[in-house]
């Protein structure tokens, strides 16, 4: 395969140096991407500890099974991706590649369904804020502004999360045809890899969201 | 001294590299990128200087005669927009720190070239957005756009300002992980860390802060879009939010974007102060670790933008501690720069001259720092005038004093051109004196007692206010005379050769202009950056 020569880049010494900038590269910038997320989660944690009931309250409303299917289903695509990453290294053939990249790409595919079911079962249950809030059945002790707020970051923070995972199935559909014209080699598939730590930081995310958001006490009210 | 081997022909330069349009809009060299962000900062440069100008104007009198109150709102939050975001944030990293990093460390690019030009295109971006508001009337929140002012009340052009600068935030970030990239990886054989110029150590530190300040700020005009545009409340207490955590998010980026400004410019002090004393700066380590230990305290300090915000005094008093932490490395480097120049050669060059006025300018304004710092006269002092003097200081007398500094070190390394040296020097003293007349009074003024951001004020202020409008004019006419003669001197001034200050940094062993590749055949450095004494130095080829 010629294509390691040809991918070098003319300022890079070598190969070595060029996959090593690469890699740094992706860290640094997933260690921006965590700051990013971090405003947000720290906004979250400061109004659960100021508004503890209605935080809980709110939280009850949300679908914890979806929740929970969207976890796994996202885990399963990390698995997923790290088969597709390691097919690659290893050379074990595009035809593995590309399958696991499309398993990918379904799993993803998968979560943002599920994710579109629950939002817009908040839309006919009337908790989206801003454009359509005024909930019914809530206990009365709650202070729905509060509540509003709840959502608002709720929304705010999936909303964020999903737009990460938008841009992963784009990047996704950008792999598995280049896998598939055979452009990755044992020696050069740099972009499958960075594509890789990316998807495993987004599903990183999550594996925070789905308990700070979903598990607070889901059967508050209830008992 | 020198063992670059020369090419006996002139070597074709990165400027001769292609002439038309389409072979600078996508370029990926390095260098012609930092001379596209010269040219766009240096517009937004006089734009921002246009808004400080009908400020000064306005304030020369104390009956609001010149501009409305509200149009005089829009006034400062335009100035501080464009000179923070599209000027000072990109100043000297996107220009200086652009083209030289990769020169400096015997590398042919960044590590990412695409990404470098991109950051460049997404800046320009941002910029368009700041333009339309401009165009369109303006924003009148400050440039701090705190909540619920800029979320519930204000109805001027909020969102596409904040959309303008978060966009410009990404350019910003771009640009800093290109170089903690290519300082780690693309260094040449030889070059460990402690041999490296100390312009790289101040870049490496600014950069740490962008890649994790940046995304806060972003994040925090996300929350800011939602509320104003959703109405979500997270910040309007109306809303059910606390317009306090808005300031906490919003100085975590802000306070350590300070040091985004700074830190480039002490960089740029470093070489110079060392090349025109002929020294190896004194106390290089402790220069290095300095620049990194403002960059991690600088994220621990910013609580002291909220000492009368309901912040509790206990972690007021940790916040005051810890900003007077970051005195200590700020020290260090003047006390280092000082003691370099003991006994040293000194040959007061126009860069020095600048360097000089820097070291002066940044002492004023870090030290008065420390007055702000401390609880119970920041409760005096808060936004008053002294608070506007003191940041000026740092950003007017400290970082644009330094990248000028750079600009009239580097220029001669950029262009190939030498610019005329009496006149550099004449507008060095002008702009030193016009800074002073116009920011001294104005520590006075904060210390009587007259508060920022109002177009009127009592009549016994206004000895002061005229001294300060005065002098902000011989400061604007500071600034045209470079402007002018950097012009002038890209036709008319004399070719400048490889080296014409007899520095030793690699970025000095290449022609003037240098050509698109940098080095012909990687460098392999056996020395570090400061070898004024030294027979062989860096063996180029």
């Amino acid at each position: 395969m010629a294509s390691h020569a040809t991918v070098l880049r003319h300022h890079f010494e070598n190969g070595e140096q060029q996959k090593e900038a690469s890699s740094l590269g992706m860290w640094v910038f997933l260690l921006t991407e965590l700051m990013f997320f971090g405003g947000m989660f720290m906004a979250y944690l400061a109004y659960r500890q100021a508004y503890p009931d209605s935080f809980a309250a709110a939280s009850s409303k949300l679908n914890v099974t979806l929740g929970m299917c969207n976890t796994l289903v996202l885990i399963g695509s990390s698995l997923t991706m790290a088969l597709a990453v390691r097919c690659a290294a290893a050379g074990s053939g595009k035809k593995l590649v590309v399958l696991f990249l499309i398993l990918t790409l379904l799993l993803g595919g998968v979560f943002l369904g599920i994710k579109a079911k629950e939002y817009h079962d908040k839309w006919i249950h009337h908790e989206v804020p801003g454009a359509n809030f005024h909930p019914e059945d809530w206990p009365k002790n709650v202070d729905m502004s509060h509540a509003s707020l709840y959502f608002g970051l709720y929304f705010g923070m999936t909303g964020l999360h999903a737009s990460h995972m938008v841009i992963g199935v784009g990047l996704l559909l950008f792999l598995i045809i280049r896998a598939n014209q055979g452009a990755y080699t044992p020696e050069w598939h740099t972009p499958v890899e960075m594509v890789g730590l990316y998807w495993h930081f987004v599903d990183i995310v999550w594996i925070f969201l789905f308990p700070l958001l979903y598990l607070i006490d889901p059967n508050f009210g209830r008992q | 001294m020198l063992t670059a081997t020369r090419a006996p022909e002139r070597p074709s330069s990165y400027l001769t590299d292609g002439y038309g349009l389409k072979s600078w809009l996508l370029t990926s060299d390095h260098k012609r990128i930092a001379i596209l962000y010269l040219i766009s900062i240096t517009f937004f440069f006089f734009i921002g200087g246009i808004f400080a100008a009908l400020i000064r104007l306005e304030l020369a009198t104390p009956a609001g005669d010149l501009l409305e109150s509200d149009v005089y709102n829009k006034m400062f939050t335009m100035h501080g927009i464009v000179m923070i975001f599209f000027f000072l944030i990109p100043s000297i990293p996107a220009t200086l720190g652009n083209f030289l990093i990769p020169e400096m460390i015997g590398a042919k690019d960044l590590a990412f070239p695409r990404i470098n030009l991109l950051s460049w295109y997404i800046y320009v971006f941002g910029g368009i957005f700041v333009v339309y508001v401009l165009l369109t009337g303006g924003v009148d929140t400050g440039w701090t756009f705190y909540t619920p002012f800029s979320t519930s009340y204000s109805n001027t052009k909020v969102m596409a300002a904040a959309v303008g600068i978060f966009i410009a935030g990404f350019s910003s970030i771009l640009t800093g992980l290109n170089f903690i990239v290519t300082i780690h990886r693309m260094r040449a054989p030889g070059l460990s860390w402690f041999r490296l110029p100390l312009f790289v150590w101040a870049h490496y530190a600014t950069s740490m802060i962008q890649i994790l300040g940046t995304p806060v700020v972003a994040v925090t005009i996300l929350l800011v879009a939602m509320e104003r545009g959703l109405h979500i409340g997270i910040f309007d207490p109306a809303l059910g939010g606390d317009p306090v955590l808005f300031q906490h998010l919003f100085w975590f980026y802000s306070h350590p974007a300070v040091y985004i400004m700074i830190l480039p410019s002490m960089g740029v002090i470093s070489e110079i102060i060392s090349t025109f004393t002929r020294r190896r700066p004194f106390g290089y380590t402790f220069i290095a670790f300095s620049s990194v230990a403002i960059a991690v305290f600088g994220f621990l300090v910013w609580g002291h933008h909220l000492f009368v915000s309901s912040q509790s005094v206990y972690a007021g008093m940790v916040f005051s501690i810890l900003s007077y932490v970051v005195a200590i490395p700020s020290a260090i480097k003047v006390f280092n720069w000082t003691a370099t120049m003991y006994k040293g050669s000194v040959e007061l060059s126009t860069p020095m001259l600048y360097a000089i006025g820097f070291i002066g300018l940044f002492t004023i304004g870090g030290l008065t720092g420390l007055f702000l710092a401390c609880l119970g006269m920041d409760v005096h002092l808060t936004d008053t005038y002294f608070v506007v003097a003191h940041f000026h200081y740092v950003m007017v007398g400290g970082a644009i004093m330094g990248y000028l500094a750079g600009l009239h070190f580097w220029w001669p390394k950029m262009t190939g051109r030498m610019y005329p040296v009496l006149w550099s020097k004449i507008a060095g003293v002008i702009i030193f004196l016009g800074f002073n007349l116009t920011f001294f009074p104005q520590f006075i003024l904060g210390f009587l007692g007259m508060p920022r951001r109002y177009h009127v004020y009592p009549p016994e202020f206004q000895v002061y206010n005229v001294l300060s409008s005065a002098g902000a004019t011989v400061l604007g006419l500071g600034y045209l005379i470079p402007f002018i003669y950097f012009m002038w001197s890209l036709k008319y001034g004399k070719p400048a050769g490889p080296n014409p200050w007899g520095a030793t940094g690699l970025e000095w062993q290449i022609p003037s202009p240098p050509p698109t590749e940098n080095f012909e055949v990687t460098p392999v450095v056996t020395v570090e950056a400061y070898e004024y004494h030294a027979q062989e130095v860096v063996e180029v080829g």
